[in-house]
């Protein structure tokens, strides 16, 4: 195509009106922070500080010796891990959507995609109102099958999975139309087929369908897992802040980042947990691509 | 582009015949998805019963379920917080953002596109590269720029760097690579030049990308809180996101959950209407990127 449009003589100044616009800002709000946040996180710098030392490794080491970061790095992997049952609820649900001859599709998939629309912030006042310890919903509703639930938010063994399940129900309305359109995709002729050989449905979504949607699965569980490690509105939303009950239990590397550079003020070492952060994603996205060679087939 | 029509056309008449055995299956499969939708919708429901509650009915043992009495807790909750302002603020940013992503992303995806030049393979790369780096990354940097610019606590402070995606470049080139060029050359051999090839032939035709990029960007903008948060301390400059989880913070010991309920319901309003009204884009827009990612 290239070389078709040099026989017509497109002018390569051409590229500067189009693409100049777009490279300016990113250069200006996102190339030149990488950078500086790279030099930052070697330095003693503050927001607007003026008295910027270079200190090396030192906020690095500062963060690895503090048992915060370890704390938030356990916390970011359980939330991600978790998270990822976003991919087989949507799956289970994108199927049943995708049955031949069901009416109402379009019905479901808005009440599904509630969520998708909603802001965090009101999102985060309905749960944190149903899982009220005195008198949320959820408690009143256990109660009846004689489970006394506690303070879900507050108490320090529930408070990740109470974040992760709200997580989870926002996420699933996105995921399932991605993984629809993927399955609309597949040709009735290799369900029929495997109809033919006597599959029944289970074997058939386990040997025809998940692999043929597999390109579909993936894409969506390396978002989840990227979507996962960066959560910040809720934790910040429904999780402890610092020195409260559940805090310990719910800070995550963007939340901690975010106390860190404009809360505690210290520019230089957020700068040094974003970079973590990035290393981090980079290696499990790297390995997830690695991975899939085992279970993705493209055609 | 397959999925997006194939999932617009979704909603088209089923085949009549269907056989008893099928009915059964389909029952089974209704019984699931409503099931589904109940744990979706509850807490919807649950928040329009509460709002109109009064303070202690919220917190009755067992629960009310339907409001007794009823009460009108509007005034009280728009006494606390100004939503028209904010809705306002969160109107105005997504507008601006979401408007210059599609002008922007749309002129450099097409460059990346269709425009030859030396070292356009690794330019683009270079976009791509921030895909993979986490947007916090960037955000004391722009934090202090927007600072220098003098655009602290303002609006365009916090409009600024959202005009640009790097993301929507890249779906946007994508979805240029995807279309035929013979278009274009006939359009080139009529002597058109490049810019009203692009304005007249190609813009036309990227709709359904321009709409996938429209609601990602509209979405994103809209429920975006950790920027406008850093950014901001006047809370009559506050856009929704940040208006109503401050308001949560802030009376989160009184918990009264019918006014903060009211609020929030007032609130989502909005982003439901544009929603509601615009289905069918969303969707197919939301389809549209998750096969081009």
């Amino acid at each position: 195509m290239a070389a078709k449009s040099k026989r017509l003589g497109v002018s390569p100044w051409w590229a500067v009106l189009f693409i100049g616009p777009a490279l300016l800002g990113m250069t200006v709000f996102y190339y030149y922070p990488a950078i500086r946040t790279f030099w930052l996180s070697f330095t003693t710098a503050s927001v607007f500080g003026t008295d910027v030392k270079f200190v090396g490794l030192d906020n690095y080491l500062e963060l690895f010796s503090n048992s915060e970061l370890w704390l938030a790095f356990r916390n970011t992997l359980i939330y991600s891990s978790l998270s990822l049952l976003v991919i087989p609820l949507a799956t289970i649900i994108a199927v049943l959507l995708n049955t031949k001859g069901l009416k109402g599709i379009g019905v479901y998939r808005t009440l599904y995609f509630l969520p998708v629309v909603t802001l965090p912030a009101v999102v985060a006042i309905v749960w944190r109102y149903m899982y009220n310890g005195d008198f949320g919903i959820l408690n009143q509703v256990l109660g009846l099958v004689g489970i006394h639930g506690g303070s879900w938010l507050t108490n320090p063994h529930t408070v990740m999975f109470a974040i992760v399940t709200v997580g989870i129900w926002m996420a699933l309305g996105t995921n399932i139309v991605i993984l629809l359109a993927g399955l609309q995709a597949i040709p009735d002729t290799s369900l029929e087929a495997a109809k033919m050989d006597g599959a029944g449905p289970i074997r058939t979504f386990f040997s025809i369908t998940v692999p043929l949607l597999s390109p579909s699965l993936f894409l969506t569980s390396v978002l989840a897992v990227i979507a996962g490690l960066q959560m910040f509105d809720l934790i910040y939303l429904l999780g402890g802040s610092a020195g409260t009950p559940g805090y310990d239990e719910s800070v995550t590397l963007v939340s901690l980042f975010y106390k860190v550079a404009f809360a505690d003020n210290r520019t230089g070492a957020a700068a040094a947990i974003g970079l973590v952060l990035m290393l981090f994603i980079l290696a499990l996205t790297a390995f997830q691509f690695r991975m899939q060679k085992k279970w993705v087939h493209y055609e | 582009m397959s999925s997006t029509r194939s999932i617009l056309t979704a909603e088209a008449p089923a085949p009549k015949r269907r056989r008893p055995g099928s009915q059964r299956r389909l029952a089974s499969v209704h019984i699931t998805l409503i099931v589904g939708a109940v744990f979706m919708v509850f807490p919807f429901v649950w928040e329009l019963l509460t709002a109109f509650k009064t303070f202690g009915g919220s917190t009755q043992v067992p629960p009310q379920i339907i409001p007794d009495p009823w009460a009108w807790n509007f005034p009280d909750a728009f006494a606390r917080i100004n939503v028209g302002q904010m809705t306002i603020n969160s109107v105005i940013i997504t507008v601006a953002c979401t408007l210059g992503q599609i002008v922007l992303c749309t002129m450099a995806g097409y460059g990346f596109a269709r425009i030859p030049f030396r070292g356009r393979n690794a330019l683009f790369m270079a976009f791509l590269a921030v895909l993979m780096v986490p947007g916090q990354l960037f955000l004391v940097p722009q934090f202090e720029i927007i600072g220098k610019l003098g655009l602290l606590d303002s609006l365009p402070g916090v409009i600024l760097p959202g005009l640009f995606s790097a993301f929507g470049v890249f779906l946007m080139r994508q979805f240029f690579m995807s279309m035929p060029a013979e278009l274009e050359e006939a359009a080139r051999l009529d002597g058109a030049n490049v810019w009203q090839i692009f304005r007249r032939v190609m813009l036309p035709l990227a709709k359904p990308g321009i709409i996938a990029l429209a609601v990602f960007g509209a979405l994103g903008n809209w429920n975006n809180l950790l920027w406008p948060l850093i950014i901001l301390n006047t809370s009559n400059k506050f856009p929704l996101s940040v208006g109503i989880s401050a308001l949560s913070q802030d009376v989160h010991n009184s918990t009264n959950y019918p006014q903060l309920l009211s609020v929030a319901l007032v609130a989502m309003l909005p982003m439901l209407i544009t929603f509601i009204v615009l289905q069918r884009q969303f969707i197919a827009g939301i389809a549209f990127s998750g096969g081009k990612g």
